[in-house]
């Protein structure tokens, strides 16, 4: 899937169709740090891809530098054949443009990161009705549906920090989901939680890997990313050391290095 | 007590009308200054965090300065200057001398004064919003406007709301100040009335029940404000406990 991107420069058009994100030659620095050092990858309408690496392999950041939650220092990313203007130094140069684009795609944090001053009901209609401008009773029909299918309907009228972090995940999954995002993006999304609650949200995350939606998740589940992931990319140090499909990832990795790694996260 | 009594009836001979009236005046003055002093606050505080290093750099001599020189002094600054600004200008646009209202003045005096502290209030109250709120805001795109008055505002409102409290009952106390520029608020009523009568001890503890009312009333409003600003946070009573 990666070898696309070659034959597909030059045919946009045939590219948008297909392709709903790529990142090209990404660089970021954090001041002196070089965190992502050139960066290639691509996803296809429909994709699974796995994210995974060391603590500071550049995982989340590379996620962070899609929606432009950190700048990138270099690099172009292209989501849904669109690609975004930057300015020379790495900021979004159209607000409208990084706007639109970003509200179609849905984030998933490490930290949850609800609105804590709203039901988990308003956290779901929030975007819908104040940024896209979804009719009110709609959107609420909506996130009703959404959070029932992700088992919190009777929690609707609850404020977040009631909640378990799992129920909070979910919640928060919900909200995402209510943008219908071109594609979903996942931080970390089981690391702050409880062992025993990883499992609720994973199950969730396993129904929309099953259901079709395009989604790039940074994780630690190793046996959670090769079972759901289509395609699975090892960063090291900031730059992508392996990739493929789980099986030949997890099955037969190359590298020294992925080796040694999955070896110390089994 | 009798004698009491008729002192502070509230038609005349008796001055409880004027203490009333300049009570009317103080709480007219002290609602403008705070409320102008909340929108300086709030473009302040946005400043002093989102702005360029000249806006900062500003900023930060108006937030030191104001604080740094006594109220009493700063009103009569900005009282005389104030209305002598005024005054050229319409001089030198061919107008004879304005009358500048008492009520305005004072406002705009408090109001400059009180929003150089709303402004640090703010600033520490948007600063204490967990990051991740604004992040989330950002990643659905938001735009800054909205992201304001839909995630920020709200989210800030717990941390402010007590710093924000204790701003207002100062501006109650300091619309006294503005007796030294002869506005007839609750404290100059008290003393022309003590002053005619020569009954200080009386029209002063009148005067003082007055402003402990406002507090004791004021502070109903606020634990309201606040246990709504609170809502969707567990009490610290519980979590202390």
């Amino acid at each position: 899937m990666t070898e696309a991107i070659a034959t597909d420069r030059n045919d946009p058009a045939a590219a948008s169709a297909e392709e709903a994100i790529r990142v090209e030659d990404l660089h970021k620095s954090f001041g002196n740090l070089e965190v992502l050092k050139g960066v290639n990858m691509s996803a296809k309408k429909g994709d699974v891809v796995a994210i995974i690496g060391g603590s500071g392999s550049g995982k989340s950041t590379m996620l962070r530098c899609i929606n432009f939650l950190e700048t990138p220092t270099s690099g172009r990313i292209v989501i849904g054949g669109e690609e975004i203007a930057m300015r020379a130094d790495g900021s979004p140069a159209s607000r409208k443009q990084i706007e639109r684009v970003r509200s179609r795609l849905g984030m998933v944090f490490q930290a949850f990161n609800l609105w804590t001053h709203r039901t988990l009901i308003e956290n779901v209609t929030e975007v819908p009705v104040h940024v896209l401008g979804v009719p009110k009773a709609e959107a609420h029909d909506r996130a009703m549906a959404l959070l029932e299918r992700v088992g919190l309907a009777e929690k609707a009228a609850t404020y977040p920090a009631f909640l378990s972090g799992g129920q909070q995940q979910r919640a928060a999954i919900a909200r995402a989901l209510a943008i219908d995002p071109s594609v979903m993006l996942f931080d970390e999304p089981t690391s702050a939680l409880d062992p025993e609650l990883v499992g609720e949200v994973l199950t969730v995350i396993r129904d929309l890997a099953a259901e079709g939606r395009t989604m790039l998740l940074v994780t630690h589940e190793m046996k959670f990313a090769r079972e759901v992931s289509d395609h699975v990319i090892y960063l090291f140090e900031g730059r992508i050391e392996e990739q493929g499909p789980p099986e030949a990832v997890f099955g037969a990795p190359k590298s020294e290095r992925l080796k040694q790694f999955l070896k110390s996260v089994a | 007590m009798e004698q009491v009594i008729e002192l502070l009836s509230l038609s005349p001979p008796g001055w409880g009308g004027n203490l009333l009236r300049g009570l009317l005046h103080s709480l007219e003055i002290a609602l403008g200054a705070f409320g102008f002093g909340l929108l300086i606050g709030l473009g302040g505080a946005i400043g002093k965090l989102y702005g360029g290093p000249v806006l900062r750099d500003i900023l930060a001599v108006y937030t030191t300065v104001v604080r740094a020189v006594p109220e009493l002094v700063l009103i009569l600054i900005l009282y005389y200057v104030g209305t002598d600004l005024i005054n050229k200008a319409a001089g030198a646009m061919g107008y004879g001398r304005v009358e500048i209202s008492g009520v305005a003045a004072g406002i705009w005096v408090l109001g400059i004064v009180q929003g150089a502290y709303a402004t640090e209030i703010l600033r520490g109250a948007i600063k204490a919003i967990p990051i991740g709120q604004i992040e989330a805001a950002r990643a659905f795109g938001m735009p800054p406007l909205k992201m304001l008055r839909r995630v920020t505002i709200p989210a800030m409102m717990s941390f402010a709301i007590p710093g924000l409290a204790n701003l207002w009952l100062i501006a109650t106390k300091d619309t006294a100040l503005l007796a030294v520029v002869g506005f007839n608020e609750l404290t100059l009523e008290t003393r022309q009335a003590a002053a005619s009568t020569r009954a200080y001890f009386t029209f002063f503890l009148a005067a003082g029940a007055l402003y402990l009312m406002v507090t004791l009333l004021s502070g109903r409003v606020f634990a309201r404000i606040e246990k709504w600003a609170r809502k969707g946070q567990p009490g610290h009573r519980r979590a202390g406990a």
